[in-house]
């Protein structure tokens, strides 16, 4: 574990995604002691430059949008962690049984996962939230679906993968049950890629949720990242903090998401080890 | 002596750091000489490949390099020659076949390419010429049919015929020395005596040096002139085959020979007449013939009868696919069979369902082959021991407490409870497994050639382990292995098997006195190194 966490903190670039992680975090965490004030309250002269009254300026309607990123980080996280759980959760069903017990199962269940994987995500992602009425469990719901299939897979080949190895034919000789071999002894095994796959996926669940913010998708009670692009972009010209800043923010918490799941690829991939 | 083709002098290689110790091998000295077979014996990790990669300049660097020393060859030290130079050498005067011929060809390029390719590469022979060599070379190595096998891709050759190619191409260019790493040990014992036989004319023939690198002392007896004995990057001991073989003068040497199982029978038993625990009747297992477009199905056992009394040791011995894996897997009914019966005390499981199967398995467990992969590697020790009978409704501290008991039962530490299976060496680990089927107190116990994977003082231990503990708590066994020597050693009676069917059961002693069936009298004739532990004891008796 210890020698582990070493080997990520060697990775440079790791290292400065999970600062900036870490930062997201603290905005996560700190939001409503920075800003008491609910993020859609009018607070001054609609339009003002950052680095006047409000940090980073204030956007058409007289919103400050620090307020406004800060509370959209929490959106962000929320979303997209846990549409990432909930894809996680249906990729290790789905692959799960069909890598487990082979045979027609698993030529239905892939079969289905490829359906899915042939339809352009986003597309399908605006379909499911059009349908459900956006909200916020409608999104999860929308990028979770769109989400599992990358995992299905995975998780699918690494069961076949190990099924033949001996120890878990030696755990069936023993008389242990299809669940106990596949909670006790195939899941833990597969662990490591379906982690390091499970968090750059984090990184895609908040590009598709700022996407469907943006596309006036995202519940409008909540303030989010997309919403406040969405908001600036027909004053780009003339106010470009308000679209600007939202997009950095997404930039790096995205950049940082995807620099820590590649580190943790490399820790958990004893193949990557050794370079 | 003079005509020494290679000489390694003081050789130390360096490990990086970490690793178990800094030095793979250290101050070795070794001549190799025209027209001899120099052995250089060892068990894994002694670091005897790493010396025939030195010599090839094939080290993994920069990690693994020679720290010191000088290999000379033809007045060049190829310790230190460019990488350049060594490519002039490797093929055309120093040549080398490996364990695995599979790995080592070109799965998308034909035999016959391949070894064209190094006349290319070498020699400045015109095309025709180039093939007329090839074919020469295909029907010296005594391949059939050389006109196709040069057509031949290496999936569609037999094991074998494969090393045979690989020998064709390692001679292709005459050179003045061959290594041989290892490479019979992926083979049958029939075809392993038809490959040291080949190695061994051809090496006459032509006057080339031969390293021949092996942990199997059999081999050794068959074709050695000198050996060399490697123990853990040390040189210990030295000299004409007859010499180390016979009168062995380090500790280590004598040990290592003491622990190869002796190609004799134990003195004839009165038939056992205790009731059955297995009879399997006539069983058939059918693989393959499925999907889209079929494809031939392969008869993997047909129509197997065997019986294995209380309290006595089925040997199951047979080459490669000859359908002993399968049937001890049918047995712990890790795999369902087409046809036929098996009664476990006289009740049949091969029909059972799972709910029925449930309490029969406590009665049947299986020990692995391979101790690598037959331990989940998440789990700890006690886990692992203790999870079958906690499957079966033992309270988990209890199961643990005993768990630990059978630890010290196979010869392991207490200690080692909380430890993970990578922690221990191949021969620990195997003592884990057997634990394991020990858990849950079986009648039977399956052992799927348990020692296969081990080196052989380890292989010793691990099977007086299971000699022990069958008396100790009156096991019945069945023994799966491919090495005759081990059967020989360890079951009361015997049953061959050749392509899915049992050609031979009788009586140890009986079986190896007088066997009756063709195969398994090539099988008892391919055992390398067959007599010369027999000359051993005469030659001590009448000293």
């Amino acid at each position: 574990m210890r020698a582990g966490f070493a080997r990520f903190a060697r990775n440079r670039l790791a290292l400065f995604g999970a600062v900036v992680l870490l930062l997201v975090l603290v905005l996560v965490v700190s939001a409503p002691l920075a800003y008491p004030n609910n993020p859609f309250q009018l607070v001054g002269k609609p339009l003002q430059p950052p680095g006047g009254a409000f940090l980073l300026g204030t956007d058409t309607l007289g919103r400050d949008v620090a307020a406004g990123i800060a509370y959209g980080s929490r959106t962000s996280m929320l979303i997209g962690l846990s549409a990432t759980l909930a894809a996680i959760g249906i990729g290790i069903l789905v692959g799960g049984i069909a890598g487990y017990y082979r045979g027609r199962v698993e030529l239905v269940l892939m079969r289905v996962t490829e359906f899915f994987q042939t339809i352009p995500a986003f597309v399908l992602a605006i379909l499911i939230v059009a349908v459900l009425s956006p909200s916020v469990p409608s999104e999860i719901i929308a990028i979770a679906a769109v989400s599992w299939p990358g995992i299905a897979r995975l998780v699918r080949g690494e069961f076949v993968a190990l099924g033949g190895r001996e120890f878990v034919l030696a755990c069936a000789g023993l008389g242990a049950s299809d669940l106990r071999i596949i909670f006790r002894h195939l899941l833990p095994n597969c662990l490591p890629p379906i982690i390091a796959v499970g968090s750059l996926l984090i990184g895609t669940a908040i590009l598709i949720e700022a996407g469907l913010a943006f596309l006036g998708l995202g519940d409008p009670n909540v303030m989010s990242w997309g919403l406040i692009i969405s908001a600036g972009r027909a004053v780009l010209r003339q106010a470009w903090w308000i679209a600007t800043f939202p997009g950095i923010a997404i930039l790096l918490t995205v950049l940082g998401v995807n620099l820590v799941g590649d580190g943790l690829g490399e820790v958990l991939n004893p193949r990557l080890r050794n370079r | 002596m003079s005509d020494a083709v290679l000489t390694i002098e003081n050789l130390a290689i360096a490990l990086p750091k970490g690793a178990d110790r800094p030095l793979a091998v250290a101050g070795v000295n070794l001549e190799l000489h025209a027209g001899k077979v120099t052995c250089l014996i060892g068990e894994s990790g002694s670091g005897k490949s790493l010396v025939a990669r030195a010599i090839l300049g094939l080290l993994p660097a920069p990690h693994v390099r020679v720290a010191d020393g000088r290999i000379l060859f033809e007045g060049a030290d190829l310790a230190r020659a460019k990488p350049a130079e060594m490519r002039a050498i490797r093929g055309a005067r120093i040549a080398m076949i490996f364990q695995e011929p599979m790995t080592a060809l070109n799965p998308l390029h034909t035999i016959g390419r391949q070894i064209d390719e190094v006349l290319r590469i070498h020699t400045s022979l015109p095309r025709a010429q180039r093939l007329a060599r090839v074919v020469e070379l295909l029907e010296s190595v005594n391949l059939p049919e050389p006109a196709r096998m040069l057509r031949s891709f290496p999936h569609q050759l037999s094991g074998g015929q494969r090393q045979r190619a690989m020998i064709a191409m390692a001679l292709a260019l005459k050179p003045r020395l061959l290594i041989a790493d290892e490479p019979t040990t992926a083979l049958d014992v029939t075809t392993q005596a038809q490959i040291l036989q080949l190695i061994r004319d051809l090496q006459r023939e032509h006057g080339t040096a031969v390293l021949f690198i092996t942990h199997d002392f059999g081999v050794v007896a068959d074709i050695a002139d000198s050996v060399a004995v490697l123990q853990k990057g040390d040189l210990v001991e030295q000299g004409s085959a007859a010499q180390v073989l016979g009168r062995p003068v380090h500790a280590y040497t004598q040990a290592l020979i003491a622990a190869v199982p002796k190609l004799a029978a134990p003195a004839a038993q009165p038939p056992s007449t205790a009731p059955f625990i297995l009879q399997a009747r006539d069983v058939e297992k059918t693989y393959g013939a499925r999907g889209l477009f079929g494809g031939n199905a392969t008869k993997a056992l047909n129509r197997v009868c065997i019986e294995l009394r209380r309290g006595e040791t089925l040997g199951l011995v047979g080459e490669s696919g000859s359908g002993k894996s399968t049937l001890a897997r049918a047995v712990t009914r890790l795999m369902t069979v087409n046809d036929g019966e098996i009664l476990i005390s006289g009740r049949d499981i091969a029909r059972m369902t799972r709910s029925q199967l449930r309490p029969m398995r406590k009665r049947v467990q299986m020990v692995f082959q391979d101790p690598y992969g037959s331990l989940d590697p998440r789990q700890r020790v006690v886990d692992i021991i203790a999870e079958g009978p906690i499957i079966h409704g033992t309270d988990p501290q209890a199961a643990r407490k005993e768990a630990c008991e059978l630890l010290a039962l196979v010869g392991l530490d207490p200690s080692a409870a909380q430890r993970f299976a990578h922690e221990f060496s191949g021969g620990q680990r195997q003592r884990i497994g057997i634990a394991r089927a020990l858990a849950l107190r079986p009648e039977l116990l399956v052992a799927d050639e348990p020692v296969s994977a081990l080196d052989v003082s380890v292989q010793a231990q691990v099977l007086a382990l299971l000699a022990d503990i069958k008396t100790r708590l009156q096991l019945s066994m069945l023994f799966v292995t491919h090495d005759l020597r081990v059967a020989l050693q360890v079951c009361d009676r015997i049953a061959v098997m050749q392509k899915g069917e049992v050609v031979e059961v009788a009586p140890t002693s009986a079986i190896y006195g007088n066997p009756q069936h063709p195969y398994t009298k090539a099988l008892f004739a391919a055992v390398p190194g067959a007599h010369w532990q027999d000359r051993l004891t005469q030659e001590t008796m009448a000293s």
